[in-house]
Parts: C-alpha cells; structure tokens; sequence
C-alpha cells in the first residue's frame, strides 16, 4: 500500500545520542549528547524517557512553538508497553499515539503523520523515535553487565531518540510517498542475525514501493535501510537480486553509518528504532539540503521480536515500512 | 522464496566463530583457573592447616567473590567476553551471571528487584545441577553399590 503525498514536509528536526553514537562518525551532525547511559536519571529506562522529552523540547524550541501549538505526537520505542514514549509524553502535553514497529517505528511515525497533514485533519506533527541500547539489552537478551559471548555478525542497539516536525507549510525536504510493509518471516531462528531477520520485509516493502509507484532503483540518488548491518546489508543485496530480480544502486544502511564498525565495539553496526532516524533527521537531511542528494528512499526494517516466542522455537518475524524524502524546488 | 533457499543466503553471507581460536583461548584461561583454584587449595591447606576438601570449599568461595567482585567494577564481562567458556565454565562464571542480574535489577527494590531477578541466568544450573547429582547419586547406588 502506497501513500501519494502533495503537501508534505519535514520543517525541522531534532536528535539526541549517547556515548557510542558521539563517537561515531556522524558525531557532529547531532544536536546534543549525554557522555554515559544514565543521562542524569537513575536508571536506563528513565534516561530514554528523558530523551525523548529533551528531543521534543529542543525541536519546539527550534521551530518557536508551544506544546499546545501541535495537534498530534505519533511515537514509539522498544520497550514493553511503549512505555518510554507513554511515559514521556506525561510531560509533553501532546495528543499521543503511542505505536510499535520494532525498528520500524520511525517510518511507520511518519506515514501516519504524514496521512493525516495530508488529509488536512491535522495541521502538524511530532514524530519520534527512541531506544536505548542498555534498557534494550535488559528487556531483550541478557542482562548489561554479563558477559556471556555473544556472536560477531550481531547488531548493537543505538541509544537516542531523534524527532522531527511535519506540517503542510513548505519547506526544502517533501515527504513525497509512503509505502506500508507486510510482515514477512523466512524462518530465522537466530535472535543474534537480526539482519537476516529484517532482509526479507526490507526487500518486500522496496519492491512494493517501487511497483506502486512505476519507479526503478534509478529513481532514487540513495536508497537507505534502517539497521541490517554489515552482514543483513549482503544479504538483502542477494536476496532482493534472486527474489526480485532488482539490482540495489546507491544503497547504504544506517547501522553501518552510525558507527565505525572498524573501532568501536559495536559489532556488525548499530540497531533499534532510534538507528535510521538520527542518520536521516541529522546527516541526510543535510546532504538533502546541500542538494548532495535529491531523492532518497528511507527504509525502517524491525524484527518483531518477542524473547517467550524464541523461547516456544517460533522463527522471528519482521516488518519495514518505506517513506520516500524529495528536495522541493 | 523457500525457507531453505533462503536460509542458503544467509548463512553464506554470515561470517562464522573462529572456533579453534575460540577453543585455543578458552582452554588456556581455562587451565590458568584450574591451576588457580589448585594453588588456592594448597595455600588454604598449608596455612590453615585443614584437609584439601575444607580447602577447596574456602578456594570455591574465594574465586566466587573475585567473579562478583571484579563484576560489579564493570569490566569482568569483557574478561568472559574474551575468554568464553574459559571463564564461564568455572564457578566464576556462576558468580557472574548471579550478580550481572542482581546488578541488572537492582534498582527495582530488594524483592521484587534483586530477589525475583537474581536467579534469571544461574537458575537453571542450580535446578539442573541439582537433578543431575540427584541422578548421578542414584546410579552410582544401583552400579557401584555405595
């Protein structure tokens, strides 16, 4: 299912990070940093909660706007019930809709935005996207401090959350198509190769947009997945070509922009639904404006993961949601 | 596509362990922690002048305070991460997965915190520990007679 859009448009954005992504490569794109996990709260799950509301803030103060200026906040997270968004949004004073995409989150936020400024049954709105790498690990896998072996090719969850603000007024970057992903699940066990997980609904939801809208991989100066990885980044490449018959031009995958895979522990590149919205809201967006890039396809891929269904030999699901980005004229 | 086809893909493009580094590692650190709870052995008996089977209780607790003790200062799970079984098979593997999730859950009160948690990763070897000698126990009653 694909979404047209005509008035559309991302006017300002805002990302918060944490020690590992500060000192990744995209470093100096982000607004603002915490130097541990904690950001001055007392546990992980109050220090997301934290950046979500610091990430709302700075943007309304950047677009000079009150809370009770904006008619809706459409955000989600990683952790049970939502509850970093749920609980952020105490503060916020938005009208919420809390979703959950996994790491998908960030596209499907702005699809629905996206929908309803389209529709004009809203005027504006805040889109968010948080994780958190240790509140992650605690709620996922095992806990922070054990150091039981985990394996090479896995994926090391982004902590931050980034925002942005959509509204019908024009500005340079255009939300120009949305397209909504099925889930797919091609029989992976491995809770550690989350990139093979997310490969196959990455792929589908590409080949769904591009059918949709008539286009080829050409149309697009970047094609941008949300968190494959080094090694889910191959495998999408190889299956896409066998499945689709469609050679991926121009692509790139934000788990391996965020970090230096080569120097920091990260392993395989970074995860979670903050991943692809710190690269696009930060430093794509700035190539956007630069007019280094035109068109860009953003492509939100999340394991639906759920450690009881592991644990009862289900394979993992996944689902990815496309949002393409235009420069407008 | 079939799952099986699928599964070609990934795991081609999906780098494995070095499992002989692995193993080469493991087997050294390994060594090294026996040879430690050894020496300890020998120390304790020599100093405290008690049996080796005393010793060894005060070498099992020694080496489980230094597990959670080098735990809790943050940097013995890069240790396990590095040394693997080497480290994880012997009780200071058990100590470390025992206080990384007291660690984990302390914030969330004593009992429903530290209490309901601790026990998350170690559990299991303590229930499985337990049938397992229950089952050797009772072998060795039925084949050696004692």
């Amino acid at each position: 299912m694909t979404f047209k859009y005509n008035n559309v448009y991302i006017n300002e954005t805002s990302t918060i990070c944490g020690p590992y992504e500060n000192k990744g490569p995209l470093a100096k794109y982000f607004d603002k940093h915490y130097d541990d996990f904690y950001f001055e709260q007392k546990t992980w799950e109050q220090a997301e909660i934290k950046s979500i509301e610091d990430s709302v803030n700075l943007l309304l103060n950047k677009i000079n706007l009150k809370n009770s200026d904006v008619d809706v906040h459409i955000g989600g997270d990683l952790l049970n019930q939502i509850v970093a968004t749920n609980y952020a949004s105490k503060n916020i004073g938005i009208p919420l809709i809390g979703i959950y995409g996994a790491c998908s989150t960030s596209c499907l936020s702005l699809i629905l935005a996206s929908n309803m400024i389209d529709k004009n049954q809203v005027k504006n709105a805040i889109v968010t996207a948080s994780s958190h790498n240790n509140g992650a690990e605690k709620q996922f896998r095992n806990p922070v401090e054990y150091g039981g072996p985990k394996k090479d090719y896995t994926t090391f969850t982004t902590t931050g959350c980034a925002s942005a603000y959509l509204s019908n007024i024009t500005s340079n970057i255009k939300i120009e198509s949305g397209t909504l992903g099925t889930v797919c699940d091609l029989g992976i066990t491995d809770v550690f190769n989350m990139g093979a997980v997310m490969s196959p609904a990455a792929a589908k939801v590409i080949y769904d947009h591009l059918k949709d809208t008539g286009r080829t991989v050409d149309y697009y100066d970047l094609i941008l997945t949300g968190d494959l990885g080094e090694v889910g980044k191959n495998i999408l490449k190889e299956y896409m070509k066998k499945e689709y018959n469609i050679s991926l031009k121009n692509y790139e995958d934000s788990a391996c922009m965020i970090f230096n895979t080569d120097k920091q522990p990260v392993y395989t590149g970074g995860s979670g639904p903050a991943c692809l919205p710190l690269v696009t809201y930060s430093y794509i967006l700035d190539k956007m404006k630069k007019g280094k890039l035109n068109r860009v396809l953003i492509v939100a891929t999340g394991a639906l993961m759920n450690p009881s269904m592991c644990n009862q030999k289900l394979s993992i699901p996944s689902i990815a949601h496309a949002i393409s980005l235009e420069v407008s004229k | 596509m079939e799952k099986r086809e699928y599964k070609k893909i990934v795991e081609k493009n999906t780098p494995s362990a070095p499992k002989l580094r692995n193993a080469i590692i493991a087997f050294l650190i390994g060594g090294f922690m026996g040879v430690l709870g050894n020496f300890l052995v020998d120390i304790y008996s020599f100093y405290f002048n008690i049996g080796s089977k005393d010793a060894s209780v005060f070498m099992i607790i020694t080496l489980v305070f230094l597990g959670c003790f080098l735990t809790c200062l943050g940097f013995f799970d890069k240790w396990v991460n590095f040394a693997k079984c080497g480290l994880i098979i012997p009780i200071t593997g058990f100590a470390h997965a025992m206080m990384s999730a007291a660690l984990e859950y302390r914030k969330e009160g004593l009992v429903t915190g530290i209490g309901a948690n601790m026990f998350k990763l170690a559990g299991s070897v303590i229930i499985f520990g337990v049938v397992s000698a229950y089952i050797f126990g009772l072998l060795r009653i039925f084949i050696m007679g004692v």
